[in-house]
């Protein structure tokens, strides 16, 4: 689904990502873990589109297209998901107009009609209960005054919405107790298919307890230092970092 | 070569002989009062003359070069030789309102009386002189002072006609009353409007007022409303500005109110040549309660200048202004607003905000948002913020598969829907969003409420 390739990615002019490999299958779900600064943010907006990021080498092959060349609307279009590590507030534009104005733009995409008002509703409400967002939070402007647990529901729930084929999780997990975390957890197993991945990136390792990777890797300095099973997961959490370090 | 003074003496001396020539016509058919306030107002005119970008209130609204074009002027109404239904629908068609039209300036006769609530009259200003003086006396150019603005003077100078509408004391009148101001003519034409608005204690009212003009012809139009608002008594007054870019619209309003009455403006300026606002709120008794709200969207080289001044003279009254503006290609802009709260008027709570959007580099906002207190005890506050759209909002729309065009008008929308969502008749709120929103697209053709076509 996704390959990249020596993938080098600066912001004014300062490398972030020195090097990226990094393969991704349908069905798999791979966790991107590392210590602050290491560039894992840096990864999922270069991937997501983000302009300031500037991509100075490499190569990133999604479902065998050059992602590279794609505007970030056209990625979404085509299946490539970002949950925001800090979603936007955006006063003015409720969340229900927001999803239906996506919904539609990626059906226009496709050459779909427009979505019809009841199979909207049902949509909102089927996927409103995977993840507990109530109506009062819906029928608000997109995450205005939302708490840092309802931003990250919000984010899991406009997920849901739109289905995609790749999402790229940025830290879904800051800022969560563990209730939150188990409800956001839920919520992205509950749409793992064997036609989908998810690549998950987190400082910790307390959402692989909830959301079981099939790979985990560590970022280090802009490079992936080491790729592993599930269990480098815990052998990070037990050693800490300085371990990764160590091994420079 | 002229230069600005050699101008504004110009247009000064050609307004006055205008005026010598025609005070015979202008008096003919006023009231006593309408008259009385024309010699003072021709020795403030010419005084004042049309203010130029020296005065600090017009710095950013170059009014003088739109004063000299060609422009004939109607001192009688036009006889209509056709029927005004025919060449005008109102937009807001399902809007349950008692309908008023007002042609270039003149009250327009074939107006259906429709079924006012008991003592409640609206009719022609001209005719309102004749008919009640009492009224007139009382409040005819009390608020508007002719003194400090050149174009108020002026407009007290010309006035013969506009709309006058007189709600008694503990009336409610249900439905609003709809004032459309049309302007239509073969020729550029100069427009004068004075209306007078007179809300007794304990009444209250809503009044919508819509501006348009029906063809491509150049007008400037000098308008001027007073609202007099009784103790006790509330007047909603929401306006519509959508004219041609050809047009010139300077708008006074002077309201005035009496111990705890209130005063709702919104005032959504969405399409003209050159729009300019003068808002004068004075609380002259206490715990009134005033808000205005302004959206305005211009684009080209419009410019729509907003100019407020909220006068707390009285204690515990409250007063919230919030004015926004998005201005595209060459567009230009000004806000120039002033809470003022004099020495006694203790407990106020006034706010001020002024926002706006640049949609290209070459579009201008001056604002000076200000504040001038005497009092001791008072929570005020203002601010303003020029800026452009916001990128991180329009990264995370675009993340969910929206295009770069939906996008920005999603967020240009929300920005300007802060205003829209303050209309209170949920009909007219409905219909300006639909308008708001086609003229953000760009889709609002300019005189799309007529049926001729002529633009």
């Amino acid at each position: 689904m996704l390959q990249i390739k020596d993938l080098h990615v600066s912001i004014n002019g300062k490398e972030i990502l020195k090097g990226i490999d990094l393969e991704v299958k349908a069905g798999e779900v791979h966790a991107i873990m590392g210590p602050n600064g290491s560039g894992k943010s840096t990864l999922a907006a270069a991937l997501a589109g983000r302009e300031m990021f500037e991509v100075n080498s490499g190569k990133v092959t999604y479902r065998g297209e050059n992602l590279l060349e794609l505007s970030p609307e056209d990625r979404a279009r085509k299946g490539l998901f970002l949950g925001f590590q800090y979603p936007v507030e955006i006063p003015g534009v409720s969340i229900v107009n927001f999803m239906k104005t996506a919904i539609n733009e990626q059906r226009k995409f496709k050459g779909l009609e427009p979505i019809s008002a009841s199979d909207f509703l049902r949509l909102m409400r089927e996927k409103k209960e995977l993840v507990g967002l109530t109506t009062s939070l819906t029928n608000r402007s997109v995450n205005e005054g939302f708490s840092g647990g309802e931003k990250k529901k919000n984010e899991i729930f406009q997920m849901a919405m739109l289905e995609p084929a790749l999402a790229i999780l940025d830290e879904t997990d800051s800022g969560l107790d563990i209730d939150a975390l188990k409800t956001v957890a839920h919520g992205v197993n509950q749409l793992r298919r064997k036609d989908n991945a998810t690549v998950i990136i987190t400082h910790y390792q307390r959402l692989l307890e909830y959301i079981i990777p099939d790979y985990v890797h560590v970022l280090y300095k802009g490079r992936i230092v080491k790729s592993s099973g599930k269990e480098l997961a815990l052998e990070l959490e037990a050693k800490g970092y300085d371990w990764i370090k160590g091994e420079e | 070569m002229t230069n600005d003074s050699t101008l504004a003496t110009e247009l000064k001396r050609d307004l006055i002989s205008l005026f010598r020539q025609n005070n015979g016509i202008l008096e003919t058919g006023s009231g006593r009062i309408l008259n009385l306030y024309r010699e003072q107002a021709f020795h403030d005119f010419d005084r004042l003359g049309i203010p130029s970008t020296k005065n600090e209130a017009y710095r950013y609204t170059p009014l003088e070069k739109y004063f000299q074009g060609n422009y004939d002027v109607e001192l009688n109404a036009n006889p209509f030789k056709y029927d005004i239904e025919s060449i005008f629908k109102c937009d807001v068609p399902d809007l349950d309102t008692h309908v008023v039209l007002v042609l270039n300036g003149f009250y327009y006769n074939g107006n259906p009386a429709g079924t006012l609530p008991d003592g409640v009259a609206v009719c022609s200003l001209k005719e309102a002189s004749l008919r009640f003086p009492d009224v007139f006396h009382k409040h005819y150019s009390h608020y508007a002072d002719t003194s400090t603005d050149g174009l108020v003077a002026l407009n007290t100078l010309f006035a013969q006609d506009g709309v006058f509408v007189y709600i008694p004391r503990d009336t409610v009148m249900e439905k609003p009353l709809q004032v459309i101001n049309l302007s239509h003519s073969l020729k550029n034409l100069r427009i004068t409007r004075r209306n007078l608005i007179v809300a007794e204690q304990n009444s209250s009212a809503s009044i919508v007022v819509c501006d348009h003009t029906l063809c491509n012809k150049s007008y400037l139009t000098n308008s001027l409303t007073e609202v007099f608002i009784g103790e006790n008594a509330g007047i909603a007054f929401d306006r519509l500005q959508n004219e041609n870019s050809k047009s010139t619209q300077i708008n006074n309003l002077f309201v005035h109110q009496l111990q705890s009455s209130r005063f709702n403006g919104n005032s959504i300026s969405l399409h003209g040549g050159l729009i300019r606002n003068n808002f004068y709120i004075r609380q002259n008794g206490p715990d009134c309660d005033s808000n205005l709200n302004g959206l305005f969207l211009c684009d080209d080289s419009q410019h729509v200048a907003n100019f407020v001044l909220v006068d707390h003279a009285s204690p515990r009254g409250t007063s919230n202004q919030l004015f926004k503006g998005i201005l595209d290609n060459d567009a230009t802009g000004a806000f120039n607003g002033k809470i003022l709260v004099r020495k006694d008027a203790q407990k106020i709570q006034a706010y001020q905000k002024n926002n706006n959007l640049l949609l290209s580099s070459a579009a201008r906002m001056n604002t000076k948002p200000h504040l001038e207190i005497y009092a001791d005890d008072v929570k005020c506050s203002h601010g303003a913020t020029v800026g452009q759209l916001n990128t991180e909002a329009m990264f995370y729309l675009r993340s969910r598969g929206i295009g770069e065009k939906e996008a920005r008008h999603l967020l240009m929308y929300a920005f300007a829907n802060e205003i829209v969502s303050r209309i209170s008749i949920p009909i007219l709120k409905e219909r300006i969003i639909e308008l708001v929103e086609k003229r953000l697209r760009g889709e609002l053709s300019l005189c799309n409420d007529c049926n001729i076509h002529c633009g």
